[in-house]
């Protein structure tokens, strides 16, 4: 099922949550909506599902404009980061209650609910677990019996909030893995929820990003990590350092000296440059870099990250030297961005 | 061997303290009195026990007290369920000064509560009056006793539901709104299953108070022997007469009759929490 999220803005008590946010979803794809807390992407899950409904805008199913069918209607899988089971009721009562729960003229029979909740739990690799209550079961269990329960109506979409956010680092890797092969298995249409990027480059097909009720920009993982289009981006994903620079004739200057970085497109005046820790190149001379004095090196996993104060407003940049380079001994580096971007400087 | 132990190890100290305090306060305040109660019924032989609990007056009253009381906390189940739902899910205007309301009842003095009572109900009264053409009375009837026990014992249904309710994750409603589910269902299948403990306790109470309940109702039911006459009301009268061993004995059923349906309410509620898990 496609879908597409049109001019959506949703308004909670004047304050807006989203703001004329517009999305594509191909049928089939893994789709990742990553932000920090406050970014609106939970409410934009909420638009899709029914949970709430868009201020202005609409939200089409396929061809099938969906803004104001109910939440029954339009059949979407849900799982809440706190799972949201029905406590008194079984594991196998759980995943059976969607199809339960139908009219009569479209309820499967009893037994073929049954068999449906056995072969979900198969799915979810819980097999056996069918008559357990869900306080007997532990939190990542707990979240897969959520899946099945989502999986068992036949969703058109399933919408994931947070899936993983309650659970600790271990299960959240094993299920991750995990729920990127039962979408492969059964190629619905899945957008989720996450504010762990890791999370999200790994596991999506695009990511979305978003910040303050906007999507700051779609894009597969490499994408949003190589070439991130707002000085946001940057610094959300990954880690940056952002210095405050001036565009003069194409050419990017630092004070008063060129970095010996060219900026043909961008506008002149001042602009902030951003770059990557990894992505720098040390140089011995220097006759257009950027020099700065380490204030503080550490050792992170294989390589050395130092500190560097530059200028006289000590502005402070990390870069990534190899573990036994020289510089680390140094008190006054030299280096140069390999790769980076140059955004106008804001206000 | 695991040896059946008193007490389990605990770090947290004080427990010989604590737990002599609690025994000796339970005999004096609670145990001791009730004893009391079944010593004085001793002094009765057989035959005057015999006759005093299967009088016709005293099984008419004990009909009557029970069955009121029966159906007055049936009546607060419910009302108390849906008044709790409306001050937990709705918000508005006015919503702590109702919510203080209900806790009326637990204030006034029964007697002022009786007085009012009977006052807007006999047939000349406020709502008597919309009733008597029809020749409905409802003061000096059963049926003013069973407004006079709903009266006293809706507080306690309300709460009793309410701080469960108010922990009620919504998300688990809004997920049997994804899979389909009308609201009707979700009521009935995802809300209320976990609140019948709650329900129960709130059961418990509001009928115990009600069975006991003396000073509201006296002044509603008119106290026509045999059909408006309360148990508590009989004691009074053995009590008035001097006939304490007598008084003692109705005590003494009632106490019984009340403990056999609160154990049963506990075993009903035992069974839900097991099976819904801790509320």
């Amino acid at each position: 099922m496609e879908l597409s999220i049109r001019n959506v803005r949703k308004e909670f008590d004047r304050f807006p949550a989203l703001e004329d946010v517009s999305l594509d979803i191909r049928s089939g794809e893994l789709i990742a909506l990553l932000g920090p807390s406050g970014s609106g992407k939970t409410t934009l899950l909420r638009l899709i599902a029914g949970l709430d409904f868009p201020t202005s805008g609409a939200i089409l199913f396929g061809d099938e404009d969906a803004s104001r069918k109910s939440v029954q209607e339009r059949n979407v899988g849900f799982v809440f980061q706190h799972y949201a089971l029905f406590r008194n009721m079984t594991v196998g009562e759980n995943i059976g209650f969607g199809l339960k729960v139908r009219p009569a003229a479209t309820r499967p029979a009893t037994a073929d609910i049954r068999r449906r909740a056995m072969e979900l739990l198969d799915l979810v690799q819980l097999a056996g677990l069918e008559n357990r209550y869900p306080n007997q079961l532990s939190g990542g269990q707990r979240q897969r019996v959520a899946l099945a329960r989502a999986l068992a109506i036949e969703p058109r979409v399933l919408l994931l909030d947070e899936p993983f956010g309650a659970l600790d680092a271990q299960v959240r890797r094993e299920l991750r893995r995990w729920l990127r092969e039962i979408h492969d298995r059964t190629g619905h249409t899945t957008v989720f929820v996450t504010h762990d990027q890791e999370e999200a480059l790994e596991l999506a097909d695009r990511v979305v990003v978003m910040s303050q009720g906007r999507v700051e920009q779609v894009g597969s993982a490499d994408e949003v990590y190589d070439r991130p289009n707002s000085p946001f981006v940057y610094s959300f994903i990954g880690e940056s350092s952002g210095l405050p620079v001036r565009v003069e004739n194409g050419e990017l200057w630092l004070e008063d000296r060129p970095i010996g970085l060219k900026a043909a497109d961008a506008p002149g005046g001042r602009a902030t440059l951003h770059f990557r820790p990894q992505d720098v190149e040390l140089l011995d001379g220097c006759g257009g870099c950027i020099a700065g004095t380490v204030s503080s090196s550490r050792r992170v996993a294989g390589t050395r990250r130092i500190e560097l104060e530059i200028g006289p407003e000590h502005h402070r940049v990390e870069i990534e030297v190899p573990i036994d380079h020289a510089a680390a001994q140094k008190s006054r580096v030299a280096f140069r961005p390999t790769r980076w971007a140059v955004f106008p400087a804001s206000a | 061997m695991a040896r059946i132990r008193f007490r389990q190890p605990s770090i947290l100290p004080g427990f010989g303290l604590t737990f002599g305090f609690t025994i000796f306060y339970l005999s004096l305040i609670v145990l001791i009195p009730i004893l009391g109660l079944f010593v004085k019924t001793f002094e009765l032989d057989w035959a005057s026990f015999e006759r005093i609990v299967t009088g016709p007056r005293f099984l008419a009253a004990l009909r009557l007290s029970f069955g009121a009381s029966l159906l007055a906390a049936l009546f607060n189940v419910v009302i108390g369920t849906l008044i709790a739902w409306v001050l937990v899910r709705y918000r508005f205007f006015a919503r702590r000064f109702v919510d203080a309301i209900i806790d009326l009842p637990f204030a006034l003095p029964t007697a002022v509560a009786g007085i009012a009572l009977t006052s807007l109900y006999v047939p000349q009264g406020w709502f008597g009056r919309l009733f008597a053409p029809y020749g409905i009375t409802i003061a000096y009837t059963p049926v003013g006793i069973w407004i006079a026990l709903v009266f006293i014992g809706l507080p306690f249904v309300v709460r009793t539901v309410q701080p469960v309710l108010e922990d009620f994750n919504r998300e688990v409603e809004e997920a049997a709104a994804t899979l389909g589910a009308p609201r009707r269902t979700t009521i009935a299948r995802v809300i209320l299953p976990p609140l019948l403990p709650a329900i129960l306790t709130g059961f418990s109470l509001s009928f115990a108070r009600a069975v006991g309940e003396y000073g509201s109702v006296i002044f509603i039911a008119g106290n026509i022997p045999r059909q408006t006459e309360i148990l508590p009301l009989l004691i009074v009268f053995r009590l008035e007469e001097r006939e304490y061993a007598a008084a003692a004995a109705i005590a003494t059923v009632m106490l019984l009759v009340s403990f056999l349906i609160l154990l049963a309410v506990n075993l009903i509620q035992t069974w839900s929490t097991r099976r819904f898990g801790h509320v």
